[in-house]
């Protein structure tokens, strides 16, 4: 989509559920289906005399993911609290980090129709979750089980210049988080959310009046409600109106955004250091500790598969989204020596089934050793392409190992030369009038007698020993 | 029974060893007193209606030889501010009017866990907002030692509480002088251990980097013992210190001598009434002829401290009492005949109702401070002034152990004096307030009375952590006085 000569800014903040077993500041869980209400105490509650405790797992996953999105880490972070009223903020003031986040000044790389682009950090902070707000008319309910739930809010400068370039830097830092695994990235559940800051203006030029989008359940989502918010922004500046600073929601069945709230008498939310907390203080070595154990990230791993593997880059893109699926992968092209068939089976195959039932990689029957062993019985000609096809379905529907299917259906390769030369003899013998037309020049012919073999065969004969021993035979 | 209600906890502690006493039998005593004088003090807000079945389980465990606990069987009265599970805790306003507490504070527990017998929550300032227990929802506290006289605040009925025999002893909270100011004009002992020491856990929330519980009591020894009873760090409170909390009430010593007391200059100013300035005089010689060293230390930044803690506590406050929002519990307005039109008046009708002027005055302040463009200029500044304050403190008791000075300039002063001048109220706090922004301990201790026959305290604060010393200093002070003088109710 092109704005005519408009520049389109974006900026992202991701807010990222830690997977923590506790909430942010109590010991109340974060596993819910108790029921409403069931995840609280007098912290969740924000009952009088109720304190917060830094859950400690936050902190380190909230440094790990600054590390891995290249941020430097403040060794002296500080809370505070920023006051608003709403109902379903139970004590009146929600704690985050203001001027002193923990994760600040980092970037990451996306890589985008085959180009690398650099997307700033501005910073990323610790901070707790509101609760839930159920409107039925008359009155409004509020579960608390999310409120004090840990979040990470990743904010990222202004870099993007599309849509598609936002949701791929939204998809890049879901990866990311899922492979150090400090968060679940489901858009659709809300584990992670994605606000947009939208601005248009011409390239050189100052930016423009900021519109925030909200409410945006997944990438597909992200990507179109940018479209349609900057083209609405575009149609408004051509027209010589403002854009007023504001945010908005999107409505995905209608594909619009439409304004929440006005900013024009914007909130003042009073932050200041939160007295019932001590500044978060991380040690430098704590901190190295951290980075040398971190995962290889899937940018990094999908360069290191089109070297390793030789792989295609699309192919290398894709097996190294999900950290499961790239370790998949890898176990399978080792195991097998032949990491083009494994990368073959995995997006041809595998994927396909495990798409079509809304699986992942770690739901899959086929274990990545059962596949290498298949592609190995391929590679030393003990069963066909064409038999694996179907041993690969048996497979998926049974869990079983490759060589018990093929032993069990006698599904062996025929690669004894006297047994073929038996088959083809059959054949030749039972057909006199077509092998009467094929020596008087009718080539074509030739596929019919192969095709007769392969049938006596029950597609087991070797189909290149077929070819040679019926031309040798028909061509004497 | 009389000599019952003026006994401290170590004789009550003898009397039940000794099972001169039943548990049941003091809790009847001092329930009897509460029913007695209530209705003129007003020193409790609710009487806990459990109380006789709870001290009886104690005289079976007494018949048996197992009362243990340092505080087996002794009745306190609590603070509205602290939770304790099953209890009203309304924080003197009528927002909280109907709130049982679902949970107990540590402080609370901690006692229980002693043995000791709740007899029921002490009234006090309205969200421990005041310095004469006037702003109190549920009224007025008197002070037992002439009605008349304000009991001091904002831990007001938890001293007078003490001083008219309606308790062994009680706990307070202390902001900016809340526990040692009403025990100067009550007469008893109270301590404002060092931030830190004591678990804000469970406790409605005034300024949470000031506030801080401590024991009202009769004797020195007893706030010892009560001191080392609710300190320690607790997992629920990240501000609570892991430093050691040592048997203070067994080490008091009455020789001071090699302690070095400092007399801080700027506290001793012509504002001081000449009765004050007398017992306070008289303290002095008192430690010198138990062997301490006097000096004087000047402290220049202490003329800051009243705008600063007001400041500083007032901002807090304003965002600590954002969760009386008549949402999930407290007080709600009715909406029954004028439906609420907006979020907003939901918020402003409950709020406006349920909250007094005093707070409503100390929630403005305070909002305003933190306000953008206005932060810098006030919450900020005020931040940067106490950490000189806290620094000067630091650096004057290297020179000295524990200062002495007067807790206030005069005794208590008359109902309804000041209570129209927020000003001349606040200036009360004059002497305590700069503790609570160090962090440092302190404590009031009977130093002697006033003409009219009102109690005068004498304060003690000690560097961080340095209890003991100041412990001592008191205990010297009140065996050399031997102050017998109780009020008339008693």
């Amino acid at each position: 989509m092109s704005y005519s000569d408009w520049e389109v800014v974006i900026g992202l903040e991701i807010h990222a559920q830690l997977k923590t077993d506790s909430k942010m500041f109590s010991e109340d869980s974060t596993q819910f289906g108790g029921g409403d209400n069931k995840n609280t105490s007098p912290v969740s509650f924000g009952l009088p005399g109720a304190l917060p405790v830094t859950n400690e797992k936050a902190v380190e996953m909230s440094v790990k993911t600054g590390l891995a999105l290249n941020c430097s880490i403040r060794e002296k972070s500080v809370f505070a609290r920023k006051n608003y009223f709403y109902p379903d903020l139970p004590k009146g003031y929600q704690i985050s980090q203001y001027d002193e986040p923990i994760c600040e000044e980092g970037y990451i790389d996306i890589l985008l129709d085959g180009e690398k682009k650099r997307i700033g950090i501005e910073r990323a902070h610790m901070e707790e979750d509101a609760g839930k707000s159920t409107h039925h008319g008359e009155y409004t309910l509020i579960n608390l089980n999310r409120a004090g739930v840990p979040l990470l809010e990743i904010v990222s400068k202004p870099d993007m210049r599309s849509a598609k370039e936002a949701a791929q830097y939204a998809r890049s830092v879901r990866s990311i988080l899922r492979y150090i695994d400090i968060c679940d990235g489901n858009l659709e559940e809300g584990s992670m959310r994605c606000d947009c800051n939208i601005s248009v203006r011409k390239p050189g030029e100052p930016l423009g009046t900021k519109v925030e989008l909200k409410n945006i359940n997944s990438f597909r989502f992200v990507e179109k409600a940018i479209e349609y918010e900057a083209q609405r922004q575009v149609d408004l500046k051509e027209a010589g109106e403002e854009i007023h600073q504001e945010t908005r929601l999107y409505d995905s069945t209608k594909n619009q955004t439409f304004s929440m709230r006005k900013k024009e008498n914007a909130h003042d939310y009073r932050y200041f250091p939160d007295p019932d907390l001590l500044p978060v203080i991380v040690e430098q070595s704590w901190i190295e500790n951290i980075k040398n154990n971190l995962p290889e990230l899937p940018l990094k791993k999908a360069e290191r598969f089109q070297q390793e593997y030789g792989l295609p880059e699309y192919d290398a893109f894709v097996l190294t989204t999900e950290r499961e699926m790239a370790e998949y992968f890898e176990t399978t092209a080792k195991a097998c020596g032949n990491a083009k068939s494994a990368s073959n089976w995995i997006m041809v195959e595998l994927l396909r089934r495990l798409n079509d039932a809304d699986q992942s990689i770690e739901d899959s029957p086929i274990k990545a050793d059962m596949l290498a062993k298949l592609i190995q019985l391929i590679d030393n000609k003990t069963i066909s392409g064409k038999i694996a096809k179907t041993v690969f379905q048996d497979m998926y529907d049974s869990g079983k190992d490759p060589e018990a299917i093929v032993k069990e259906k006698g599904l062996t390769q025929i690669t004894d030369t006297s047994a073929i030369e038996k088959m083809i003899d059959e054949i030749i013998a039972a057909n006199p009038g077509q092998v009467e037309q094929y020596k008087s020049g009718k080539n074509k012919l030739f596929g019919f007698f192969v095709g007769q073999v392969m049938k006596a065969s029950k597609g087991q004969a070797n189909p290149e020993m077929v070819n040679q021993i019926l031309k040798s035979k028909l061509d004497s | 029974m009389s000599d019952i209600l003026k006994s401290s906890i170590s004789e009550l502690k003898e009397k039940l060893d000794s099972k001169q006493v039943k548990p049941s039998e003091l809790a009847e005593a001092y329930l009897g007193q509460i029913n007695k004088l209530n209705s003129d003090i007003n020193a409790y807000i609710s009487v806990n209606e459990s109380l006789m079945d709870e001290a009886k389980a104690l005289d079976s465990k007494q018949e048996k030889g197992e009362l243990s606990g340092k505080l087996a069987g002794i009745p306190l009265g609590i603070k509205d501010l602290l939770c304790v599970k099953g209890q009203r805790n309304t924080a003197g306003s009528k927002i909280l009017e109907n709130f049982v507490a679902p949970y107990t504070s540590t402080v609370s527990q901690k006692l229980l866990d002693e043995g000791a017998l709740v007899l029921g929550k002490c009234n006090l300032d309205e969200f421990a907002m005041g310095s004469s227990n006037e702003t109190s929802y549920y009224g007025k506290v008197k002070n037992p030692w002439n009605y008349e006289y304000v009991p001091g605040g904002s831990s007001g009925g938890s001293a007078a509480a003490v001083a008219a025999g309606m308790a062994a002893a009680t706990i307070g909270t202390d902001t900016g002088g809340s526990v040692r100011q009403p025990a100067s004009f009550c007469g008893i002992v109270g301590v404002k251990p060092t931030y830190g020491r004591v678990s804000r856990y469970g406790i409605v929330a005034f300024a949470s980097s000031l506030d801080q519980a401590g024991p009202m009591t009769r004797t020195v020894k007893d706030a010892a013992l009560m001191s080392e009873v609710i300190s320690g760090h607790d997992p629920y409170d990240q501000t609570t210190a892991q430093e050691a909390v040592p048997e203070w009430s067994k080490s008091l010593k009455q020789d001071l001598k090699g302690l070095k007391i400092g007399l801080p200059k700027e506290y001793f100013t012509d504002a001081i009434t000449e009765d004050t300035k007398k017992v306070v005089d008289n303290a002095i010689e008192i430690v010198k002829k138990r062997g301490a060293e006097v000096i004087e230390v000047s402290l220049p930044l202490v003329k800051h401290a009243v705008p600063v803690y007001y400041l500083v506590a007032t901002s807090e406050a304003s965002s600590n009492l954002s969760r009386y929002d008549g949402v999930r519990y407290g007080y709600r307005s009715d909406f029954s005949k004028k439906p609420a039109e907006s979020l907003e008046e939901f918020y402003s009708r409950t709020r406006g109702e349920g909250f007094g002027s005093e707070v409503k005055r100390r929630i403005i302040l305070g909002t305003y401070c933190l306000s953008s463009g206005y932060y810098d200029a006030y919450y900020k500044k005020a931040c940067q002034v106490r950490r000189l304050i806290r620094d000067e403190f630091m650096q004057a008791f290297n020179s000295c152990d524990v200062m002495l000075s007067p807790v206030t300039t005069s005794p208590a002063f008359k109902a309804g004096e000041r209570i129209n001048d927020p000003v001349q109220m606040y200036s009360n706090d004059i002497f305590t307030t700069s503790t609570n922004l160090a962090g440092l301990p302190g404590m009031s201790v009977p130093g002697g009375f006033s003409q009219e026959g009102l109690p005068i305290g004498i304060q003690l604060t000690a560097a961080h952590f340095q209890e003991q010393k100041m412990f001592d200093v008191a205990y010297s002070i009140e065996q050399e006085l031997q102050l017998k003088e109780v009020p008339n109710v008693l």
